[in-house]
């Protein structure tokens, strides 16, 4: 276990000044063309590309130190369980949670979020206890939650959000009372990169005795994330938005919350002692984490946090923001370009819609010109339906984007201009 | 003509642009509501059908230019055609925007499908395939008196 000192090693160690170019050498997938020209890749915050240095560290794992993980007494097996909890050390260092018994492994944000869902609201919530959302959520953030509303009656609120696409604290305060019990956010919109104000939607949701999920798929990616200094109850992501592999996730749950939850599902390695009469089940987090884990993903996910740390969080954040600016100055210079999400401090994601041109045909045309962007409605047709939209066209920025990638979407939408007239 | 030219000829972005039949007829025997998951798109079409004759059609939705040139495209040709007809047109346009095949090369059995042909540029673009084949999907349903919504899925 790692001490104080190394975490904030770990954390905050500015090794270099940001250079997006030398990042670029580190993805190998960007030298790649498509359709005859070089990739240009703005859907990051889909899924990420790779560093060399995660592919390199999964590689190692299967050609060097793979076995299944616990209870294997052998060397192999030892070395692969070491690697599974030194991963799970290294996430709780990086989101500064308490104990690394705070940290479930699971398949991504949306199966911690149903985890949460299925387990602590199966357990502890039932008919008429409310729920607060955002116009803002994922379908990942409300289905679960609407599974749970048929089994249990719960009731779904949810924040409005007004025409910049902001979070309006206000109303949230309006909405949470004492019959509120769980307050679910996103903490960056995977649309429109709206910035929730987590802290101030804790302090809110404490002063009603309300417990507070935070889907942060996007928000561990656009900054650094402290559950400690958030005060959060639950805090989900993904490995692959995070330039680590996918099939690995993560479920930040404060040790208490987590010790008084039900297994969400059986199998091995989540329990103490089984007989046919009887199962007694562990202690999180191997309670949650049933069946064999993505073993190499952990490690992957190690690396990624590694290399994302390695970075100085204010220098990443001013790289991003100039992207975003660059992106928001240049793309507002086209007249037939509507942009949606002005939210002020918003994180570097870009949607906009082109006159009555459908984002499907823009993304192919786009495509052709070796531009990657995300298309339609992005997991949140509430959102959608709230600016009366089929869907947009969405740029997200990751370290590796440069100013010359937004000039090559602006080319691009030139010529879906030549071809609609 | 690059593959983009080939997939947005003048043609389809007139009948995107200004889709024909946009709109419910007067009477409707059958109608189907049709969706695309992937990116939301949805239509709904409507047959009136008199003596297995389909004597109306229209549709509503939105949808990208494939999705509406189609369905724009297919109205004006089903009017007035019979149900087998419809039915060996249908396996004729699937072929013509699906299959690997080169493209008709020996013409159609239906004269009036030479018209589609504009649509097979979408072949080049195996992710917009189903943007065109949704609307006949969803009019072989409202033909057929199907009420599950289709899906591309």
């Amino acid at each position: 276990m790692n001490t104080a000192p190394a975490q904030r090693l770990d954390n905050s160690a500015a090794t270099a000044p940001f250079d997006a170019e030398r990042v670029r050498a580190d993805f190998p997938i960007l030298s790649r063309t498509v359709h005859d020209k070089p990739l240009t890749f703005l859907d990051s915050g889909a899924s990420a590309q790779k560093p060399r240095q995660v592919i390199d560290a999964i590689s190692r794992c299967y050609e060097a130190e793979y076995a299944n993980i616990h209870r294997g007494v052998y060397e192999l097996s030892a070395k692969a369980t070491e690697a599974y909890e030194g991963a799970r050390a290294r996430v709780q260092r990086f989101v500064n949670a308490r104990s690394p018994n705070e940290i479930v492994f699971t398949k991504g944000t949306t199966e911690a979020i149903n985890l949460v869902a299925t387990s602590w609201g199966g357990a502890f919530l039932g008919e008429g206890d409310e729920v607060v959302l955002s116009m803002l959520e994922h379908h990942a953030n409300i289905v679960p939650w609407q599974l749970l509303r048929e089994r249990t009656g719960i009731v779904l609120k949810v924040v409005p959000t007004d025409e910049n696409g902001a979070f309006l604290l206000d109303a949230y305060e309006a909405l949470v009372g004492p019959r509120t019990k769980l307050v679910a956010l996103t903490h960056v919109s995977n649309v429109l990169g709206t910035v929730v104000p987590v802290a101030e939607v804790v302090r809110i949701a404490r002063a009603n005795g309300a417990k507070v999920l935070v889907d942060g798929a996007q928000g561990i990616v656009h900054q650094p994330v402290d559950v400690q200094a958030l005060d959060v109850d639950f805090y989900c992501f993904s490995g692959h938005k995070l330039y680590g592999p996918s099939g690995i996730g993560v479920l930040y749950g404060k040790e208490a919350l987590l010790a008084a939850m039900p297994p969400y599902q059986g199998g091995g390695d989540m329990i103490e002692r089984v007989t046919f009469e009887r199962t007694t089940f562990a202690p999180p987090p191997a309670r949650f984490e049933a069946g064999t884990p993505p073993i190499a993903g952990t490690v992957g996910l190690h690396a990624a946090i590694d290399y994302v740390a390695s970075f100085d969080p204010a220098a990443v954040a001013a790289h991003e923001h100039d992207l975003l600016a660059y992106a928001t100055e240049r793309l507002s210079a086209l007249n037939s370009v509507r942009l949606y999400g002005t939210a002020p401090g918003k994180a570097a994601i870009v949607s906009f819609t082109m006159d009555d041109v459908h984002p499907h045909d823009i993304g192919t045309i786009l495509d052709r010109a070796g531009v990657a962007v995300r298309v339609g409605h992005h997991c949140a047709q509430p959102l959608m339906d709230h600016f009366d939209i089929a869907g947009t066209v969405r740029a997200s920025f990751g370290l590796y984007n440069t100013r010359a990638d937004v000039d090559r979407l602006i080319d691009g939408l030139d010529e879906v201009r030549e071809i609609f007239g | 003509m690059s593959e983009l030219r080939e997939l947005y000829q003048e043609v389809i972005l007139d009948h995107g642009k200004s889709p024909r039949n946009f709109g419910k007829p007067p009477a409707v025997t059958g109608e189907s509501h049709g969706h695309n998951p992937l990116c939301g798109d949805t239509i709904t079409i409507y047959v009136d059908v008199a003596n297995d004759v389909v004597t109306d059609i229209g549709f509503e939705g939105r949808g990208c230019a494939i999705s509406m040139a189609s369905a724009s495209m297919m109205t004006e040709m089903l009017r007035g055609k019979s149900r087998d007809e419809v039915e060996a047109m249908f396996a004729e346009f699937h072929a013509l925007v699906a299959s690997t095949e080169p493209a008709c090369e020996a013409g159609f059995e239906t004269p009036d499908l030479d018209k589609l042909i504009v649509l097979a540029g979408v072949r080049e673009f195996p992710m917009r395939v189903k943007c065109a084949t949704l609307p006949w999907h969803t009019m072989k349903a409202a033909l057929e008196g199907e009420s599950e919504e289709i899906t591309t899925e």
